[in-house]
């Protein structure tokens, strides 16, 4: 194998394949980066897999002798990150790989090619959707998905497709976040769902903002064809303009939470605040709340206090402008109490100028959405910023 | 603004005497020494004749010719001695243990919920005096150093409060021999150069008292007598597990007696837990059959637990899982309940309602939350009146509920916080 590349269009390829290689692989080869230089043309193909998540790039480059060739992806990356921007030049000799790159010239053994695993094969497309709408969707419900892997099916990122609608939910018990977008399906009246790491999902709907349109491929439960069990994601790197990436990552098992029947249809009242100096509010009060201890917030007619700290600790509070309206009886004051950590998630996830809190009461679920009441109606219509995220209070004592 | 007296030294009195008289009603009122050869402990009727800790048996014998010797029921002592800490745990978690019977408390955070320092104090000596039988004295004061006198000058059986202010005027008259670390020797030396009083060793200027007694001892001698001691009460580091035990002597395993016996030593390591806002994450049970022989089972939940009722409930069930796999066995000796994987747990946070199978343990679900808060208004009710004030309804109304003082061999080591 031999080939020439550009070095960015190389550095870059090589991050996002070795992006996803395990810390510590249960075996040496999956440590491994393939790289694969087609006959054909002058296509260098650059893969990884560690049996949950497979990478893969295509690149152009001018292939002098086809073949492949598996080396260390890690120092692969660390190598190819640091080169001087000159053409970058492979050869396999031997059981070595050498690269080069200006006066620049690393050797590094192989591991056995023939051990490594067979890729995935991709599922077949069911749909595509715009990048930055699903960038940003998935990482406004990422927030919310659990941590803990003692319970696996929290971890993910629920996705239903019902025709043109996609609904991202992700719950850790505490919070509960739902964002509801369009897209283009591959096949009219569609229907699927589908429980993705939530990790794994944030980082390559990230990495896949390069390109207008990101493709979702996905098994559906009655078509017994390829890639069973595996969702795909395909598009273009933040450079965007060299070849395209794709991913596989297994899907969870085990049945998802009824999240839909903890959505409220309506709410007892509601306030309205500036969602950037409420945040820095909350972070500055939060300043006295080690671990998690909670930010009381107390809403009245054109005010919100925010407080912090009780007895002999620390003590913080700030008052802000912020509109209280209650639907029933009217209200003087409104009391509830946050872990600070999980409010400015849900603020900052709401991407919203202003942002919107519906309560019921201080023991029950809040709901945090973007906008003034007339434009979030608007975004129903088109689903724009659909986003919904249900935090549950902190009861403070007996 | 001057800090208030928060600090509380808590002295049981002449404590392996008083422990005996404890066990045997016939030694109360008589003049009795622990040991044999050598005076462990005496009585205070025998102290007011002269006899006192260290001095030879015969000795003890000339100047108190009725004195009854006693044996020392040291596992007695150590059960008694680890239930009055408890009792102190109650009030607040910054209790520095410095020996079997004395600790030092803090009680500035625990004024808001129980009122003045005095008023806990009060408390903790009648709860002492009707939940163990013990009597206590204890010395309120703004230092370490004070309190520790004040509940020397308290004794016997007695309340002594040194308000913030008056700490001259209160120590001024007593003798220097209060000072802690004022020997017989240091004593004899002062009191040639004519200091009897801590006044009068307050009025000494530091050099030459430094002449007198050499630079260390004199430097620490004179900061003492003018009341300054900004040591903290140090509650120890915080222990990784909380636990009970209970020894059953030999019984027959019924569910009531799983109910009842698991029942109340959750009861103990949760209300434990939830005083130093804590909860924890692993349950462990330990069942002990009668041939001595034990087995333990555990149990790793998602969510930290403090709540009485979900760790009986988990600890049933993992005495079960013991039993069930040793069908053989039919009675047990020993039955002990501990929490491990400790965090944080001031306040709850809720959980939505998922539905999942764990719903019912997690402490922020809909249930784990009325146990929440009938917990803490339990806790409350206890610790203004006492531990038997009020309890689980299966717990209470058994034997061992309403008596668990009589529960044997109830080790439970320091608490939520080890002393160094």
């Amino acid at each position: 194998m031999k080939f020439q590349v550009e070095r960015d269009v190389f550095a870059e390829a090589v991050a996002w394949a070795a992006r996803t290689l395990p810390q510590r692989p249960p075996v040496p080869v999956l440590a491994g980066l393939l790289l694969e230089a087609g006959s054909t043309g002058g296509a260098l193909a650059l893969s990884s897999f560690d049996y949950e998540v497979s990478a893969n790039a295509e690149i152009d480059v001018t292939v002098a002798e086809p073949g492949r060739a598996l080396v260390s992806g890690r120092l692969l990356a660390e190598i190819s990150r640091s080169l001087p921007a000159q053409p970058v030049d492979v050869t396999v000799d031997g059981a070595r790989v050498v690269l080069s790159c200006g006066s620049a010239r690393f050797t590094l053994p192989t591991l056995p090619v023939d051990d490594y695993p067979t890729l995935p094969d991709m599922p077949s497309t069911a749909g595509t959707i715009g990048a930055d709408v699903f960038a940003t969707a998935v990482s406004q419900v990422a927030v919310a998905a659990g941590r803990d892997d003692t319970l696996p099916v929290l971890t993910g990122v629920r996705i239903e497709i019902e025709d043109d609608r996609v609904t991202l939910a992700a719950t850790d018990r505490y919070r509960l976040a739902v964002r509801e977008l369009r897209w283009q399906p591959e096949r009219a009246g569609m229907s699927a769902v589908a429980l993705v790491p939530a990790r794994t999902l944030a980082d390559t709907a990230k990495a896949l903002t390069g390109g207008a349109q990101v493709s979702v491929a996905l098994s559906t439960g009655d078509d017994a064809g390829a890639g069973q069990g595996l969702i795909g994601f395909a598009g273009k790197g933040a450079a965007g303009q060299h070849g395209e990436r794709r991913t596989t990552t297994r899907l969870l098992d085990g049945e998802y939470v009824k999240y839909r029947s903890l959505l409220p249809d309506n709410c007892a009242a509601y306030a309205q605040v500036e969602t950037a100096s409420f945040v820095e509010a909350v972070k500055r009060v939060a300043l006295v709340a080690p671990r998690n201890t909670p930010v009381r917030l107390t809403f009245t007619a054109d005010q919100v206090l925010l407080e912090a700290g009780t007895g002999e600790d620390a003590q913080a509070s700030e008052s802000l402008d912020s509109l209280f309206e209650s639907n029933d009886a009217p209200v003087e004051d409104f009391s509830i109490a946050f872990n600070p950590a999980y409010l400015l998630d849900g603020l900052q996830a709401v991407d919203a100028e202003t942002t919107r809190l519906e309560f019921t009461t201080p023991t029950k679920p809040a709901i945090l959405r973007g906008g003034k009441e007339s434009e979030s109606a608007a975004h129903e219509q088109d689903l724009r910023n659909d986003y919904r995220y249900l935090l549950m209070p902190v009861r403070l004592s007996g | 603004m001057a800090p208030d007296a928060t600090i509380l030294h808590a002295d049981l009195d002449a404590f392996y005497a008083s422990v005996e008289q404890l066990l045997d009603p016939s030694l109360r009122g008589k003049p009795i020494a622990v040991g044999g050869g050598v005076v462990l402990a005496a009585s205070y009727e025998a102290k007011r004749l002269g006899v006192s800790g260290g001095m030879s048996g015969r000795r003890a014998r000339e100047l108190c010719p009725n004195l009854t010797f006693v044996g020392g029921h040291y596992a007695d002592y150590q059960r008694l001695g680890d239930q009055v800490i408890d009792i102190l745990r109650d009030f607040t978690p910054v209790v520095e243990r410095i020996s079997i019977d004395e600790a030092f408390l803090d009680v500035g955070g625990a004024i808001k919920l129980f009122g003045s320092a005095i008023g806990i104090a009060a408390t903790i000596r009648r709860r002492v005096r009707e939940e163990v039988g013990l009597p206590i004295s204890i010395g309120v004061a703004g230092t370490k150093h004070l309190a520790k006198i004040a509940s020397q000058v308290a004794k016997p059986d007695g309340l002594v409060v040194v308000p913030v202010g008056k700490e001259r005027e209160f120590l001024d008259p007593l003798p220097v021999t209060l000072i802690w670390g004022v020997g017989p020797k240091t004593e004899a030396r002062l009191a040639e150069s004519g200091i009897r009083t801590i006044g009068e060793l307050a009025a000494t200027p530091g050099r030459s008292l430094k002449h007198l007694l050499g630079n260390a001892v004199g430097d620490k001698l004179s900061s003492l007598a003018d009341n300054i001691d900004p040591r903290g009460v140090e509650s120890g580091r915080r222990a990784s597990s909380v636990g009970a035990q209970s020894a059953l002597g030999k019984q027959v395993v019924t569910p009531d007696l799983l109910q009842t016996t698991l029942g109340f030593l959750a009861d103990r390591v949760a209300s434990r837990l939830r005083a130093a806002g804590r909860a924890g994450r692993t349950v462990t049970v330990r069942v002990r059959f009668a041939d001595m022989r034990s087995v333990t089972r555990s149990t790793t939940m998602s969510g930290a637990i403090s709540a009485t009722s979900t760790l009986t409930e988990v600890a049933i069930e993992l005495a079960r899982v013991a039993l069930d796999d040793h069908p053989t066995e039919t009675s047990i000796s020993l039955l002990a309940i501990s929490v491990s994987h400790l965090a944080d747990q001031a306040v709850l946070q809720l959980e939505l309602p998922l539905g999942l199978a764990d719903d019912a343990r997690r402490p922020g679900s809909e249930k784990g939350a009325v146990r929440w808060v009938a917990d803490r208004s339990a806790d409350a009710v206890r610790l203004r009146f006492g531990r038997n004030a009020i309890g689980y309804a299966s717990v209470l109304f058994s034997d061992v509920g309403h008596v668990p003082d009589e529960f044997r061999e109830l080790a439970e080591g320091h608490g939520l916080t080890t002393p160094r």
